[in-house]
């Protein structure tokens, strides 16, 4: 090696004299503080590893000298949680939802879980602004299907809306007018017609004149004799120009035909009763509240 | 007869395929098997078509070297000889460079392919209506979109440039004869049968291994072959040394093997049939899916694409490695460390602590000898800088180099645990993958093909050197909206999440968080977008060059504008 040189002339550094398709090596020492920065990395990694679990033995891993662990550090931070909150949450656990809603503070805090709870599990189908969507009511206004009062509201969040395994679910079920060959296609289009009008929708007159027996004959018993609704039943109010399947004509006479239920799951068993307590207090809370 | 057996071959596993179509168990597994069948019996028809029967049992040699591939084509050859121009002693070796030629056409092909369905599903997020059930929904393009890239893109340039490497540093032909050939289509079949089946809904669900038992198996088959006639070589080689950049090659081709049999470890739930399932089960699986996928981005992403920097860089410069002592060290410390930091993926999720931990600090002791590389080269262009002014394509290779540096920092740093904690989940992930990967590994590929082009087809030069500067901006801009967009918005994402009200409440639903990306996910469609306007200036030079056009231009590095007098 040392009897023949071979240096790099520009930079006079020596190679290590290979060449492979015309590439030579330089031969450079490791820059120093690209070394030194290497072994600072490895000191601290071992520092580290010895403040904190690391080291695999034969059963379990030490636990490093900080004691810390990702468990530990959760139940932490859960305890430091409930504790700020101490005290509210059982008195949300143990009052009724009326007297939580009387009670300022109280009520302070339930809306604020309240929201949190409902942006984790209601927005999916409620809209993150609790606006609804085709077949999911809005919160917002005031048409309740089931009831617009604290305990109403608290009832179907507890036991859901055609929620099978729930025993105490709310069920409704609108006959089947057309696939069930109650009502004949024709008294189907001016019952819709009908149904229209009483929304303050433009509709044939003749047709509605027509509609307006079938539809005392046939929905009334449920819907109310001026479209009011019966909320014993769940039969949404149909003079209000608030569509749950759209306002249509055709909407309208595909539900009166073949009509679609919505499903709503029973909250109660799977939040616990304080976040249902604190839900039906926010949704109570959007502006609909009765 | 040219290929006879080979050409029985394949026609008897086309006939295979037709049987696994008719006793398949499941649909998906007879969709797959027809599209087998359809592959395979067109090639069947080509290879027959090209059935030679003249006598000729061996190709020629000299066949596979460009400087007598005159064929009828009349073009500029003043430096056809490759060979000879490199080193005087290597004149005598006929080079297997065909096989290199498909590649880097294979190259540019998947590289637009996989930018083109990264620049669709990056759409799809900004504008969910762009989902085409079921066949093109994200959930089946995002693999796709990964896989093409990584591996078909990746894939190909690794293999065609450690082909063409590896020969001239060795001073010896590719081993095995067309064993490279197999090597070549083989994977070809590979990508083929992976792409097809994400789209048929065939997956293992583990992230960048998607593909099913069978393919695995084959692609075990091709892996074995590769690492076969790269070792060949390597043993059959004239020089007394092996490159450095052959160890990074090799350390690349063995670590994939490895992390690719055990990663896919599974049992069919029928040999006709699409299903299986995975040896491992629960925290096991995941460690085990993040030891493969960590060590993708390790081994594939980073050993590959580093061998292909140790040449390419110094060979565009013309300039010496900048430390021979530096390679060796950051080579051992990067095989080293790499294969341990896979857990730094797996932060606060039920793996241990313990594991957690050293996830972590083998990162952070990741961070130098991934830098090693930066230095060595960044480095070797001291003495050759100014040639940045005048070569676009060095220019493309140390952007690349620095990306490569920018990536190998932020990985360590967001491998820190309360830093991991922010950008876990978070889009900050996919930028810190994509200036990876589009910055390092697109643009050093990039650099590989445009040094290839001229030489593997006799070119004097490339058709233009301006379009590359092009490329180079646009893909350099595109990186940059890319990876910033992604960092904006993911640290948003991150902050998002974990923001608490006073009253000690999360203040965000999801929903609102998704909401808040969308303008985020325009941009970053439109930073992909430039990236793949680029390659396709690229594949435009690329075709001109291998047709032997040059075009007229003022050269580079000439002021646009002249001083007043």
């Amino acid at each position: 090696m040392a009897d023949h040189k071979d240096v790099d002339q520009i930079t006079g550094v020596e190679t290590t004299g290979h060449s492979w398709d015309g590439i030579k090596e330089l031969n450079n020492p490791l820059p120093r503080w690209w070394l030194w920065t290497f072994y600072a990395s490895i000191a601290f990694a071992l520092v580290y590893t010895i403040l904190y679990p690391a080291w695999p033995m034969v059963n379990s891993a030490t636990t490093g000298v900080l004691g810390w662990s990702s468990r530990g550090d959760l139940a932490q931070e859960t305890a430091a949680a409930n504790a700020s909150r101490a005290g509210q949450l059982e008195k949300i656990s143990a009052l009724s939802v009326e007297e939580i809603a009387a009670d300022p503070d109280l009520r302070t805090v339930a809306i604020a879980g309240g929201r949190a709870a409902f942006k984790v599990n209601c927005v999916q189908c409620h809209g993150s602004g609790a606006e609804g969507g085709p077949g999911y009511p809005n919160l917002n206004d005031d048409a309740w299907l089931w009831g617009g009062q604290l305990e109403a509201i608290h009832t179907t969040l507890e036991h859901g809306i055609r929620y099978a395994s729930d025993t105490d679910t709310r069920v409704s079920e609108m006959p089947a007018f057309g696939r069930d060959g109650i009502l004949d296609r024709a008294q189907i289009g001016d019952v819709a017609d009908y149904v229209l009008t009483l929304g303050k929708t433009a509709a044939d007159p003749a047709a509605a004149e027509r509609g307006a027996v079938v539809f005392a004959d046939n929905c009334a018993a449920c819907h109310g004799e001026s479209g009011e609704g019966m909320r014993e039943v769940g039969a949404p109010a149909l003079n209000d120009a608030i569509w749950l399947f759209g306002g249509t004509k055709d909407d309208i006479v595909r539900q009166v035909t073949a009509p679609r239920h919505g499903v709503m799951p029973a909250w109660g068993e799977r939040l616990g009763e304080t976040t249902v307590k604190e839900l039906t207090v926010y949704v109570h809370s959007l502006g609909g509240g009765e | 007869m040219r290929y006879t057996t080979e050409t029985m071959l394949v026609g008897l596993a086309a006939f295979l395929a037709l049987l696994g179509a008719g006793f398949a168990a499941d649909v998906p597994f007879r969709e797959h098997a027809y599209v087998l069948f359809v592959v395979l019996a067109i090639t069947t028809i080509v290879m027959m078509r090209r059935i030679d029967f003249s006598g000729d049992k061996m190709i020629p040699l000299r066949a596979d070297t460009p400087g007598d591939r005159t064929g009828g084509r009349v073009v500029a050859r003043s430096e056809t000889a490759v060979n000879t121009a490199s080193a005087g002693s290597t004149a005598s070796i006929a080079y297997m460079d065909d096989v290199v030629r498909y590649g880097v056409i294979a190259t540019v092909f998947w590289g637009i392919v996989g930018f083109l369905v990264g620049v669709v599903i990056a759409s799809q997020l900004a504008w969910p209506d762009l989902n085409i059930q079921p066949w093109f929904n994200f959930g089946r393009m995002r693999p796709l979109h990964t896989s093409a890239v990584i591996f078909a893109f990746g894939g190909n340039a690794l293999i065609a440039t450690s082909f063409y490497v590896v020969q001239r540093t060795c001073r010896a032909r590719l081993w095995g004869g067309n064993l490279a050939w197999f090597v070549f289509w083989g994977y070809q079949l590979f990508i083929v049968m992976a792409a097809t089946g994400y789209l048929l809904g065939i997956t293992e669900g583990r992230e960048y291994a998607e593909p099913e038992w069978y393919v695995d198996l084959w692609l075990t088959v091709v892996w074995v072959a590769y690492l076969a006639v790269f070792l060949g070589t390597l043993v059959r080689r004239k020089e007394p040394h092996i490159y450095v950049a052959n160890w990074f090659y090799l350390a690349f081709i063995v670590t994939i093997a490895m992390l690719h049999v055990v990663n896919n470890l599974s049992l069919p739930v029928s040999f006709v049939g699409a299903k299986s399932y995975s040896a491992f089960s629960g925290v096991q699986d995941a460690l085990t899916q993040w030891w493969y996928g960590h060590n993708a981005v390790g081994f594939f992403l980073t050993a590959g694409f580093l061998g292909m920097m140790y040449y390419f860089i110094p060979k565009q410069a013309n300039r010496p490695v900048y430390s021979y002592r530096l390679s060796i060290i950051h080579f051992w410390a990067l095989i080293f460390l790499y294969i341990w930091a896979g857990p730094h993926h797996l932060h606060y999720t039920a793996l241990p602590d313990w594991a957690q931990t050293l996830g972590m600090v083998f990162s952070i002791m990741l961070w130098m000898p991934s830098w090693g590389g930066m230095i060595n080269g960044l480095m070797t262009l001291s003495g050759a800088w100014d040639k940045l002014r005048t070569d676009p394509v060095l220019r493309m290779m140390v952007i690349s180099v620095a990306f490569y540096g920018m990536s190998t920092f932020e990985g360590p740093m967001m491998s820190i645990k309360s830093v991991n904690s922010l950008s876990h989940y978070t889009d900050w992930t996919i930028g810190h993958v994509h200036s990876g990967a589009l910055g390092w590994v697109g643009m050093i590929s990039f650099g590989a093909v445009y040094h290839l082009t001229p030489k593997l087809w006799g070119r004097e030069r490339l058709y233009s050197l301006r379009l590359v500067n092009w490329h180079f901006w646009l893909a350099t801009l595109g990186i940059v909206v890319y990876a910033a967009v992604m960092w904006v918005s993911g640290i948003m994402q991150g902050l998002m999440w974990r923001e608490y009200g006073d009253d000690g409440y999360l203040v965000y639903s999801f929903a609102e968080t998704v909401a808040a990306m969308h303008p985020y996910y325009v941009l970053r469609m439109l930073g992909g977008a430039m990236f793949l306007a680029g390659a396709l200036i690229m594949a435009f030079n690329v075709y001109k060059t291998i047709r032997g056009d040059v075009r007229r231009e003022v050269p580079m590095g000439t002021p646009a504008l002249q001083p007043a007098e």
